[in-house]
């Protein structure tokens, strides 16, 4: 997908949003969803299973207009976290070109978090995509809970962040750290797409 | 028919932003080498975008860069119109032969090509002609050819043959530029903040951008105050929150009260902006410019295309900068180069900045290569040179030549015979013309002219021969006569003689006669010869010979007797040379006899009797019989001189 276009001006950008189960991606989206003026954005997709946990994956396409003469569009997804979703979220993986890491800041969810991020490299991998390469963002949600059950973000920098990615702290619930994720990750895409569409 | 240029619209007063970068590079590269970058070019947009001014601009630049050129603008109704007005008139082939023979052919609006079969195919064979004939086309549409309805295939293909650029809506940026240029044209002054909060509303064009100023000047005017950003926006309906809103807080310059609902996104949007505009468009935009405007020029840009290939390129602009001083070198070394050694300089490490060291290296060869040219001789200073009414033509032509060198008298030939000072004015010329700044003046006989030649083709290093007198600014040549039958030295010296001609380089040479007199001259350079001025020296008159002579006993310290130089001035000579040998000879006498110069004694050397040795030295009086040390067959002066004394009386009788 050529996601900077100089012929028809425009400029697309695929961020998924990917995480284990209950991380907060979708509670991303929806707040992202929320803070969008109506004239942006498109209908927020969401295909939910009863307890809302997402089945197939969300989408959100937002119009950011015209921005230096390009019509600038992004495309949020979520894949689903849970285990046995990985061929949809490999689908959903597919010529993404940014990656939000949304991982559950609980201490008990480390392995989660790990074997999410592990599941995430293989899949890109899958993809012909080294994760090395790829603009990513990680985000430590759930900030907001107590103390005790939470490792701080210098913690889950450690445990995780063992690239040195951008990593936010955040609580999605309330949209703190949503928009700052949204930036960064908009930042390495676009930095990204702008070098590697070269004439 | 045609539509004249509107001087308006030109390059100037064009501005020039993120959106329409490339197009206006290209016109401009069009309108520098038109036929040769892109062609046919084709630039569409959508209404009140700039086309027509941009299509203008190239022909005003054309125009200016090459005045001869033939350059039409037509909208294509006008095109159409012409063209129907000419079969109508029988007059079909005339109207087409018209159009082929246009340099720069700009045609507006080809949108309208649509359902119209018959001009389609017209326009066809005349882009295909222009094409051939390296003639440059432009066209101008509201889009790109393959949108055009219902037009040919075979000119959709034709016309995105060369380049298609369109040129997009003005970013806020450049909206704000432009009304600012505008509003200073129509010498309007807005509050700060008036102009950006006009540039903020969105309007996708800048007719509409220019109706919006145009209400605010007009309201200005009408009442008689200056408007204020909020007045502004009222007066245009903008700002207000909600539709506009949204759209409003895309521009975050457009200040504090366009911000949409939802400050969250406002900013990321800001970011987002700001990113994009670093990222994708500014550094961008000025690397593409520059490798397109550098790959125009024939020079590798590849330290260019890689900054496009990093992440986060840093210091862009002093990777331009620092590419285009390489490239400036380049082409000094590449002129350097091609006036020593034309070969060397086609070499592609001139075109490669990536190779400057190389292209340095080459250079520095090549100046080795090429030593100077002989010079002319330090002993013949023109102030030395003795002026009379015998040579003032030729010295007249000489200061015309040193006060222009190279436009006026090109070449200047002297003529005259032996002695008579050729070689002193051909050797001063050269002095006075080496003065000049980075002056080469080659200067010298054509003997050894002749034999440089020969010796270069014996050690097959002809090409630098060659290159060390084209690079002379001038070619001053003695004895030119001395080139008959030498084919070869009259080949080159051909071929120079032009090249420095069309240079304006000076060319100077002197002869015994004329040149169509000289025998073995080939009549290409016997007719170059004359073409220029032949300035004859004839036999020195009494001023000259006056002149001389003070100067030469002015050099031997010697008062100088008046009745001598009276005298010796109103002898017959034939030549300087020979005033000179007499005056030796009166010279080496006194020498001999310890006493002054005086005029009985110059009567007595020159009339009396006088050593053998320095009468031979006056070779004015020879016959033409040579003189052999050796004996033999003597001169018939000679032969008289061995009974001197008999001959004295006879000559002193006589008279």
């Amino acid at each position: 997908m050529s996601l900077v276009n100089f012929t028809t001006r425009e400029i697309t950008c695929k961020i998924v949003y990917y995480g284990p189960g209950r991380s907060g991606k979708t509670t991303n989206l929806h707040y992202i969803y929320g803070r969008v003026p109506d004239s942006r954005r498109g209908r927020l997709v969401s295909l939910a299973t009863q307890t809302d946990r997402t089945l197939f994956f969300d989408f959100l396409p937002i119009d950011l207009g015209q921005i230096s003469g390009f019509s600038t569009r992004f495309q949020l997804y979520t894949v689903p976290g849970q285990v046995y979703y990985n061929a949809t979220r490999r689908l959903v993986l597919q010529g993404a070109d940014g990656v939000v890491f949304v991982g559950d800041s609980q201490a008990r969810q480390l392995d989660e978090n790990l074997e999410s991020l592990q599941n995430l490299q293989s899949n890109l991998l899958e993809h012909g995509v080294d994760i090395r390469t790829i603009p990513l963002v990680l985000q430590y949600n759930k900030q907001d809970l107590p103390r005790e059950l939470i490792l701080s973000a210098a913690d889950l920098d450690d445990a995780l962040n063992f690239r040195g990615v951008p990593s936010v702290s955040a609580d999605a619930l309330h949209g703190k750290g949503v928009f700052e994720t949204l930036k960064g990750i908009s930042e390495l895409v676009l930095k990204k797409l702008a070098a590697g569409t070269a004439a | 028919m045609t539509s004249a240029l509107n001087p308006k619209y030109s390059f100037d007063t064009f501005v020039v932003g993120a959106a329409n970068r490339l197009a206006v590079t290209a016109g401009r590269t069009v309108a520098e080498n038109p036929g040769a970058a892109y062609n046919p070019l084709f630039i569409y947009s959508g209404s009140g975008l700039g086309k027509t001014h941009l299509l203008m601009a190239v022909g005003h630049a054309a125009k200016k860069a090459a005045p001869a050129l033939n350059i039409e603008y037509l909208t294509l109704d006008e095109y159409v119109e012409a063209f129907h007005a000419a079969i109508a008139a029988g007059q079909g082939d005339a109207f087409r032969r018209r159009f082929q023979n246009v340099d720069v052919l700009l045609v507006d609006d080809v949108q309208f090509l649509t359902n119209r079969k018959e001009m389609q195919s017209e326009l066809l064979r005349l882009t295909e002609a222009l094409q051939v004939g390296g003639h440059q086309i432009v066209l101008t549409s509201d889009r790109p050819p393959p949108e055009i309805a219902d037009l040919d295939e075979r000119l959709i293909s034709r016309l995105s043959g060369g380049l298609v650029v369109d040129i997009g809506a003005p970013d806020y940026e450049t909206r704000v530029a432009i009304l600012r240029r505008k509003a200073e044209e129509r010498g309007a002054k807005f509050e700060p903040g008036v102009l950006e909060t006009v540039a903020g509303a969105e309007s996708g064009n800048v007719r509409e951008l220019m109706g919006a100023l145009n209400r605010l000047v007009a309201f200005q005017a009408v009442n008689d105050r200056s408007i204020n950003a909020e007045t502004a926006k009222q007066l245009l309906g903008i700002g207000s929150e909600g539709a506009d809103g949204g759209k409003a807080a895309a521009r975050q310059g457009a200040g504090p009260g366009a911000r949409g609902p939802g400050d969250e996104f406002g900013d990321f949007l800001a970011d987002v902006t700001v990113t994009v505009g670093k990222a994708v468009e500014a550094w961008r935009a000025r690397v593409g410019e520059a490798v397109l405007r550098w790959e125009g020029e024939g020079y590798r840009t590849r330290r260019l295309e890689a900054l496009l290939e990093r992440d986060t390129p840093s210091a862009v602009d002093e990777v331009i900068a620092s590419f285009t001083q390489d490239v400036e070198r380049l082409k000094e070394l590449e002129a350097e180069v091609a006036e020593l050694d034309p070969q060397a300089a086609g070499q592609s490490v001139f075109r490669d900045p990536e190779r400057l060291g190389e292209a340095e290296e080459v250079a520095t060869k090549v100046r080795d290569g090429a030593a100077p040219p002989p010079g002319p001789s330090a002993a013949f200073p023109l102030a030395a040179y003795a002026v009379g009414p015998s040579n003032e033509v030729a010295v007249g032509a000489a200061r015309a030549v040193l006060k222009q060198p190279g436009k006026k008298y090109n070449p200047l030939v002297l003529v005259g015979k032996s002695g008579l000072g050729k070689t002193h004015l051909l050797n001063a010329i050269g002095l006075e013309l080496a003065r000049g700044k980075r002056a080469v003046v080659a200067c010298l006989s054509t003997q050894a002219f002749v034999d440089e030649l020969i010796a270069a083709i014996d050690g097959d290093r002809v090409d630098w021969w060659r290159a060390r007198y084209r690079r002379a600014t001038a070619l001053l040549l003695d004895d030119i006569h001395l080139i008959a039958g030498k084919e070869r030295t009259q080949e080159e010296l051909f071929n120079l003689f032009n090249l420095l001609q069309d240079k304006e380089r000076q060319l100077v040479f002197t002869a015994p006669a004329p040149p169509h007199a000289l025998p073995g001259l080939e009549e290409r350079i016997a007719s170059r010869l004359a073409g220029g001025l032949v300035a004859e020296i004839t036999e020195p008159d009494r001023e000259v010979k006056r002149a001389v002579l003070e100067r030469l006993l002015g050099q031997q310290n010697a008062s100088p007797d008046p009745a001598l130089v009276d005298y010796l001035a109103d002898r017959p000579a034939e030549s300087v040379r020979g005033l000179v040998g007499e005056l030796q000879r009166v010279v080496g006498a006194a020498a001999a006899q310890d006493g002054p110069l005086t005029a009985g004694l110059a009567r007595e050397v020159l009339e009396g009797q006088a050593p053998r040795d320095s009468r031979r030295s006056a070779g004015f009086r020879t016959s033409g019989i040579v003189v052999s040390s050796l004996g033999g067959i003597k001169s018939r002066e000679k032969i008289v001189w061995d009974w001197s004394d008999v001959a004295d009386r006879v000559i002193e009788e006589f008279r």
